[in-house]
């Protein structure tokens, strides 16, 4: 492999592991919190069609993301009354949002644009152009370097360098302000929170409200950055990667990155060469996609290191004596 | 005169039809220790979570250093100065000591300057009041003890000058908890008011100033701590006249039943939980375990009720050696070879919470013939009997379909002895029979364990409070770091010097200055020694 082919292969790591650092984070500040939410696959599919749809619509690709966003938080929103409000069990309210926003978005996107459930395909305003970084074209030429930093680094969409930016931040908000230690308190033991005086529901809603945000930008980078449109399914279970992401993280900014950059690599690989052939036997391009979820059990099964979830996670607080 | 540090009055809860509190009026002066003693659910943590905001009463006033105050919430209670403790510990587990207590009291967004004036705090309180906690520690990394330093630290760090502490004694061992005591004479002297709830009659004797005693919901009494006895206390507790002693006459030990001999054990993590324990229990007779928790008294236990790791050695019941390791090795075997197990851990090992009374009393035995009706089980014939198990065990409520855990702590221990007992078994293992049991309970308790030996049954009872050894064992065995140190006859020991052996030490160094009981024990032993080889 020369380092073109390396570079493209890179390249497009960067591309497809953004919607999963983002949808990962996201899944980190609920969890964290103690809310498990694997609904992060539906969030995004609804974020993906109302940007798309709203961009279309408006032309413009910032008002499409904010439409996104709001899609997503409203999802949020039902979750959190579900099972912080009420206590339900969190996987069900999850895997019902999830059925919700494979329909809806559908039967919308139906009713809106009678395209067999898709949306037209965005003309160039209404989708993130590429940036391309200072110096970009004058460094081309420094072997190694120059090539890497025009091509792999420069030239992404606005949300990649979002989600890039957004792991730093997240471990700076959860390990170094008081809301971060708060935050962590309530997915670990929120009856210390709330002898402490602080409310349990509020923060839980906070967190839930920062997913439903990364959520919403993840999905908006499917539908708008690596694609141009929507189409039914098309997050294609990355909700679900992302959360073995995060399992595979153990619940850490960092290790996040890690995680949904090998995963990206993955799908990067998969996407390239289909099925590889190692001389002896060929490897089929179905084991590459498989094999996120592969790792995370082996993770799970305490193989490699132990992955702790947050002790307070999926249980509704209910205050007693 | 100074106006009290907490003044109630008219303090009524009602949780739906129950009463928890029916017009309580109190008044802690300052800068004491104020006892508030009563039985598992008379009322004494729902006063308190009231007073600490958790709860809103439905009628009543609350006066904080004579100004009427109202604490519709925690934050409030905190802000009025008030800290509690509470029973089981409000910590985060993978926090660090810091972090513990910063939560909630941070100064600003940021957390670098709230944990540098947090570790500054912390330094001077250590100092002040005996209160040393490694700042830096995870909190699952310490003791159970040093938990609760934490959360006294995080009282303090909020500067409480009230303080609460629900049952702090109950997870600590006889020296956490004399170093708890003298942390809050500290407390004391520096002027704190400190509340202390408790159903151990002998903190509230050895500790408090006031007491104030609640029965079903109510106040009966407040009385100078000087002026009462643990008698009276336990009558007004009860209701009626108590028996703190139990009444039981000399055993007439039999044969040998149980022959446990150089029985060890190593744990999943390669450290020896028991090394070469040897003991004999003989019929009609209570050999009494004594030691602190976690020196192997409850590896033992399992081992015996067959749910512990493989082990060496040999146990014995009635001269035949049980599978210590091969596939009758497991609890159930154990129970067909008549050795019926009262867990130390009855909430998570003898019973089941969600599960009803009924199904409770059958556990470990419902494969009994007597419970099978074709390939079903007799649920009919295991309810009736269930409910004529709870009356004869004073079982209150007396409702075989009540799930396990609204059951008080001696109500449940109360179906698990049903259940072991009933069965007529040769060997009874109790561990901690009365560990978060009320007074009246304990009486029952301890009645049957001794009724049960009268018939003839050995009993190895596990305790870790020495009370409980001395009044229940006909014989006495110290275990120490997976040993037994030694074994003494009730009548011819003392607690100082089971004190000693609970401590590991079978003689004590010359040179260290020693309190005057164990020296006048030591220098009668030396004499008879002395005598012995002259």
């Amino acid at each position: 492999m020369d380092l073109d082919t390396l570079i493209q292969v890179l390249d497009s790591t960067i591309r497809l592991a953004t919607p999963l650092l983002l949808a990962c984070l996201a899944g980190l500040f609920s969890e964290r919190a103690g809310i498990f939410d694997i609904g992060l696959e539906g969030k995004m599919l609804i974020a993906a069609f109302f940007s798309a749809a709203v961009a279309f619509s408006t032309g413009s690709v910032w008002i499409g993301v904010l439409a996104g966003i709001a899609a997503s938080l409203a999802m949020s929103a039902i979750h959190g009354l579900a099972s912080i409000t009420f206590r339900g069990n969190q996987l069900i309210s999850g895997v019902a949002l999830n059925f919700l926003a494979s329909g809806l978005t559908v039967l919308i996107a139906q009713s809106w644009f009678s395209q067999g459930g898709r949306t037209p395909s965005l003309p160039d305003g209404a989708r993130f152009a590429e940036i391309t970084l200072p110096f970009a074209e004058s460094l081309r030429d420094v072997p190694i370097f120059g090539p890497i930093y025009a091509d792999l680094i420069s030239g992404h969409s606005a949300l990649v360098y979002i989600g890039f930016a957004m792991v730093p931040l997240t471990w700076w908000v959860l390990f170094r302000t008081r809301f971060g230690l708060r935050l962590r308190a309530v997915g670990e033991a929120p009856e210390a929170v709330d002898t402490a005086g602080i409310s349990v529901t509020g923060l839980r809603f906070a967190a839930v409200g920062i997913c439903g945000v990364l959520c919403g930008l993840a999905g908006a980078y499917l539908a708008t950055g690596l694609q141009a449109g929507f189409v039914r399914e098309m997050t294609a279970g990355r909700g679900y990667i992302a959360l073995a992401a995060l399992i595979f993280a153990k619940w850490r900014p960092w290790y996040a990155l890690g995680a949904c950059l090998l995963f990206g690599f993955l799908q990067a690989i998969a996407l390239r060469y289909q099925n590889i052939d190692l001389g002896a036997f060929v490897v089929p391009v179905q084991v590459m996609d498989a094999l996120p979820y592969i790792l995370t059990v082996v993770i799970l099964a305490g193989f490699v290191g132990k992955a702790i979830p947050p002790r307070a996670g999926g249980e509704p607080y209910v205050k007693e004596r | 005169m100074t106006a009290p540090a907490i003044e109630l009055k008219g303090i009524s809860k009602a949780f739906g039809p129950v009463q928890a509190n029916k017009d309580i009026a109190i008044r802690v002066m300052p800068g004491t220790i104020h006892g508030i003693i009563g039985e598992n659910g008379a009322g004494k943590s729902t006063l308190m979570s009231i007073l600490y905001g958790f709860y809103k009463a439905d009628a009543g006033e609350i006066f904080i250093n004579g100004k009427k105050t109202e604490i519709p919430d925690s934050q409030a209670a905190i802000k009025a100065g008030i800290g509690m403790v509470f029973q089981h510990f409000k910590l985060v587990q993978n926090f660090t000591v810091l972090e513990n207590v910063i939560l909630g009291a941070e100064d600003g967004r940021m957390l670098k300057p709230s944990l540098a004036k947090a570790r500054g705090v912390l330094k001077h309180l250590a100092k002040e009041y005996e209160l040393n906690v490694d700042p830096d520690a995870r909190i699952e990394d310490l003791s159970v003890g040093h938990q609760q330093r934490v959360e006294i630290l995080k009282a303090l760090y909020r500067e409480a000058d009230i303080l609460i502490l629900d049952e702090p004694t109950g997870v600590l061992t006889p020296a956490e908890a004399d170093h708890l005591f003298r942390i809050l004479e500290g407390l004391r002297a520096q002027g704190k008011t400190i509340i202390l709830i408790t159903h151990k009659l002998r903190e509230i004797m050895e500790i408090t100033d006031t007491v104030s005693v609640m029965r079903r919901g109510e106040m009966t009494a407040t009385v100078k701590t000087a002026e009462t006895t643990p008698e009276q206390l336990a009558e007004l507790m009860v209701g009626r006249k108590v028996l703190l002693r139990v009444d039981k006459t000399p055993a007439t030990p039999g044969r040998a039943v149980l022959e446990i001999d150089n029985l060890s054990l190593t744990d999943d993590a390669g450290v020896a939980r028991l090394k070469g324990i040897s003991l004999t229990v003989h019929a009609g007779e209570i050999l009494g375990i004594a030691g602190v928790s976690g020196n192997g008294q409850s590896e033992l236990l399992k081992v015996l009720g067959g749910y512990a790791p493989a082990a060496t050695g040999s146990i014995k019941v009635n001269g035949t050696p049980i599978d210590l390791t091969g596939k009758n090795s497991d609890g159930q075997s154990r129970r067909a070879r008549g050795i019926a197990h009262v867990p130390e851990d009855r909430q998570h090992e003898g019973l089941i919470l969600q599960y009803s009374a009924w199904e409770n009393t059958v556990f470990g035995y419902h494969r009994d013939p007597g419970w099978q009706n074709g390939i079903l089980m007799d649920n009919a014939a295991i309810r009736t009997e269930a409910a004529a198990k709870m009356e004869r065990y004073d079982v209150r409520p007396p409702n075989p379909n009540l799930a396990a855990r609204n059951f008080s702590g001696g109500n449940q221990q109360k179906i698990v002895l049903a259940r072991e007992i009933e069965r007529d078994p040769d060997v009874l293992l109790i561990g901690q029979p009365t560990r978060g049991v009320d007074i009246g309970a304990i009486e029952f308790i301890h009645q049957q364990i001794v009724a049960l030996r009268d018939s003839g049954k050995a009993i190895l009872l596990v305790s870790v409070e020495l009370d409980e050894i001395f009044s229940l064992s006909d014989r006495i065995a110290v275990m120490f770091d997976g040993q037994i140190m030694g074994e003494r006859m009730p009548d011819d020991t003392d607690q100082t010097e089971l004190g000693l052996l609970m401590a590991g030490v079978t003689e004590m160094p010359k040179d260290k200055p020693l309190i005057a009981a164990v020296d006048a024990q030591l220098e009668a032993k030396a004499e008879k020694a002395a005598q012995q080889n002259g």
